[in-house]
């Protein structure tokens, strides 16, 4: 890192830096593009990945934390930009030309803090209405809930959307221009729609049967998680992690508490860090089991759903028993875990274990061969690696485009390095391989459980922890391989009880980001198979 | 499932004697018990999930659950084709007026369960700048099915309660639920739009 750090000192001579969890460099807003592009195309440090921007309001000033990665050097460097203008209107120019994500998390910042992007092409509000008063993460946000009443008329529409751009004089310039083509075919998909996997929205743009472009709508689930966070004290902002993507409740809550663990320095027992291993390995084996069967029943294969919850179902008795729910477990505390495992644990998981390899060979005999299925999925929205890097797109969808993304690998938490697993890549990029990868890591997953089930060791399940949890100042980040994706976790404290700013970085923003970019030029009823193999779940993105 | 083991006859006999009370016709009570009968034995559901309990709804139509069993098992995408709404999930506001018109959408006689904390009061999410506390605001609610999420065993005793409450309506004529009905719009109005007409 240090040759990075001399580098950009010497190409940027205002860059400060400071060695915190990240090496985070912070620069005025005017260089910042160029810094950028720097960072991405420059051989020796080529962060061509962009983990996230964490909008940040400071009081005095506002501002964004960019996190980047590089994927050829597996570093990790943050950027710390703040907003020029005065608090009405604070500009920071846009990245959205050098990463195709950085459009989407781009309008994030903007709909939570207000921040105008200069030249991103599409400055709309994601999550909230148009109508919206106020930007909700900022500290003087009013909550009152008179100001933005629950509404009952339908909500406002527009068809056009802004961009910033700075003339010739450096003055700050408002455009609008139109989101379709005055004379575009547009067909609402959603909110309510079966295919949609929850509550999204597409408006397609259509041309006969082929799709032009389409427009996507969030925030029909979106439940304020960082903003209540800000409110509650650490151990309280645990169990919202359940409630994201219900199907990673267990690594997203591991990822949490470990951010919470760096910051406070709490070493986890080994035996709490082998059970919360076996705990998310479990998760991802019936989140991808799932997977399976609401993607079959999308296509038109309703069966494979039944066969495929009967061993969710096992898996969940099994969680059951040791954590007392089926869904939301608030199992993993800051320090350990809330309760040790049931004497029928052991037994119970291995009986699962023998009987996965036979059900995964009855789905491949039942449904990957098929002639239907081929045809629908083989060659269906293909994502090249170069786009899904750009597009942010992690998890066995990015890995199915031959992107090696597996936090699991790229940065071991927990007893990861310790255990023998295969990262499974493919380099199709289409649906079948998003398909594969999945129904390949369920066996991988199966033969991590196998290797740890024998030797949990004995001890205790929970750190000490103190009663009155307080973070000292700073700011730590957090990634860890969820079901569907990497997962990451930004806290920044001020020294109290619960934190100044909590942002969680969820992957399946990305994963509906790039349903436009894959969808384009194809048919209608490609888009049921595409969103369905990107399998995004609709609360962890709007949170 | 024997009377005893139910938790609310109290409130089941109160509506029975408040129907009862403006009296029974012998050949149209007959007729309603019949239609009662298979009204309630078949009620279909919307498919309509936000969030969580959604996924234990899936799991309620699995071979498990199987809520086939009670012939509850026709999951309609479409609002005009369905009988109940199961609100399972939290609403926000941008939801709101959606789940509103899809209420509007149902076809009389309709229902709703709200299923879960967030769609009873907000749940875990209360303090949030965007959740509505609770659906009653919004769409009248027949039975509430408490959990974070409900257990599919609650949720079948939810959707049973249901079919109990179908069992004892007068069908013909349909007063008790229009009633209840034009009482809520009155108290809910939305601007512009005549609920009467």
């Amino acid at each position: 890192m240090a040759n990075i750090q001399e580098k950009i000192a010497k190409l940027f001579p205002e860059a400060a830096f400071e060695e915190a969890d990240t090496l985070t460099v912070t620069i005025p807003d005017a260089q910042w593009h160029e810094l950028a592009k720097t960072l991405r195309d420059d051989a020796e440090m080529a962060f061509d990945y962009l983990v996230t921007i964490v909008g940040m309001d400071w009081k005095d000033s506002l501002g964004c934390i960019y996190y980047l990665d590089s994927t050829t050097h597996n570093t990790h460097i943050a950027v710390k930009v703040i907003a020029t203008g005065d608090r009405e209107t604070p500009y920071i120019h846009s990245v959205s030309d050098l990463y195709a994500i950085g459009c989407i998390y781009e309008r994030e910042v903007y709909d939570f803090f207000g921040i105008i992007f200069i030249g991103n092409p599409d400055m709309r509000r994601l999550f909230l209405s148009i109508d919206w008063k106020g930007f909700p993460l900022r500290k003087d946000y009013d909550m009152n809930p008179d100001i933005n009443p629950v509404p009952h008329e339908n909500e406002r529409q527009s068809d056009y959307t802004y961009t910033y751009v700075e003339d010739a004089d450096g003055k700050i310039v408002k455009e609008e221009k139109r989101v379709f083509a005055e004379d575009d075919f547009v067909v609402n998909i959603g909110p309510q729609h079966p295919a949609t996997h929850g509550v999204l929205r597409f408006r397609t743009a259509v041309d006969g049967e082929t799709i032009k472009k389409i427009d996507v709508y969030m925030g029909y689930i979106h439940r304020g998680v960082e903003k209540i966070c800000e409110m509650d004290t650490y151990p309280q902002t645990l169990h919202f992690m359940d409630r994201l993507d219900y199907f990673s409740a267990h690594p997203y809550h591991h990822c949490l508490c470990m951010c919470i663990e760096k910051a406070a320095g709490i070493e986890v027992p080994r035996r709490a860090q082998v059970i919360r291993v076996i705990m998310d390995e479990l998760s991802r084996i019936a989140s991808h089991c799932l997977f399976i069967g609401t993607f079959c029943m999308d296509l038109g294969a309703t069966t494979m759903l039944f066969y495929t919850l009967r061993v969710r179902e096992q898996i969940l008795d099994i969680m059951d028993k040791t954590c007392g729910a089926r869904m939301t477990f608030n199992y993993e505390t800051i320090g350990g875990v809330i309760a040790d495992l049931d004497p029928d644990f052991v037994k119970d998981v291995k009986a699962l274990l023998e009987i996965l390899p036979k059900n995964i060979k009855e789905y491949n005999k039942l449904f990957t061969g098929n002639v239907i299925t081929r045809n629908r999925m083989e060659g269906v929205g293909v994502l090249s690696r170069k786009d899904a890097i750009s597009w942010a797109i992690t998890g066995p969808s990015g890995r199915a485009s031959g992107w090696a993304c597996d936090v699991r690998k790229t940065a071991p938490y927990a007893v990861y390095d310790e255990v023998e697993f295969d990262e499974i890549v493919r380099t199709e990029g289409d649906s079948m391989a998003r398909f594969k990868v999945r129904m390949d890591e369920m066996e991988q997953s199966a033969r991590i459980i196998a290797q740890l089930i024998d030797k949990i060791p004995d001890g205790e399940i929970q750190a000490k922890v103190p009663k009155v949890l307080r973070l000292p100042q700073g700011r730590w980040y957090q990634t860890v391989e969820g079901c569907r994706g990497a997962f990451g976790i930004y806290i920044e404290s001020d020294g109290g009880t619960s934190p100044y700013r909590l942002k969680i970085a969820p992957p399946c923003l990305p994963l509906a980001a790039v349903v436009d970019h894959l969808t384009e030029g194809s048919k209608i009823a490609d888009l049921i198979t595409i969103g369905g193999s990107l399998d995004y779940i609709v609360p962890d993105m709007d949170r | 499932m024997p009377y005893d083991a139910w938790k609310d006859n109290e409130y089941i006999e109160k509506l029975v004697k408040e129907l009862r009370d403006s009296g029974t016709n012998v050949i149209i009570g007959s007729l309603d018990h019949l239609i009662n009968w298979g009204r309630s034995n078949s009620i279909w559901p919307l498919t309509f999930a936000t969030s969580c309990c959604g996924i234990e709804f899936v799991s309620l139509g699995a071979a498990r659950f199987d809520m086939a069993r009670f012939g509850w098992e026709v999951a309609r995408a479409s609002p005009r084709q369905a009988d109940f709404i199961m609100v399972a999930g939290t609403i926000v506001h941008r939801m709101a007026p959606v789940l509103r018109r899809l209420y509007d959408q149902l076809a009389e006689p309709k229902y709703v369960i709200a299923c879960g904390g967030c769609a009873i009061s907000g749940g875990p999410f209360r303090k949030s700048y965007h959740v509505a506390m609770g659906i009653e605001d919004i769409i009248p609610v027949d039975v509430f099915v408490p959990g974070c999420p409900p257990r599919p065993e609650a949720m079948i005793y939810g959707i049973m309660q249901l079919s109990r409450k179908i069992k004892v309506e007068k069908f013909f004529g349909g007063v008790n639920r229009q009633e209840k009905q034009e009482k809520f719009l009155e108290s809910h109005p939305i601007e512009g739009i005549d609920d009467n007409k």
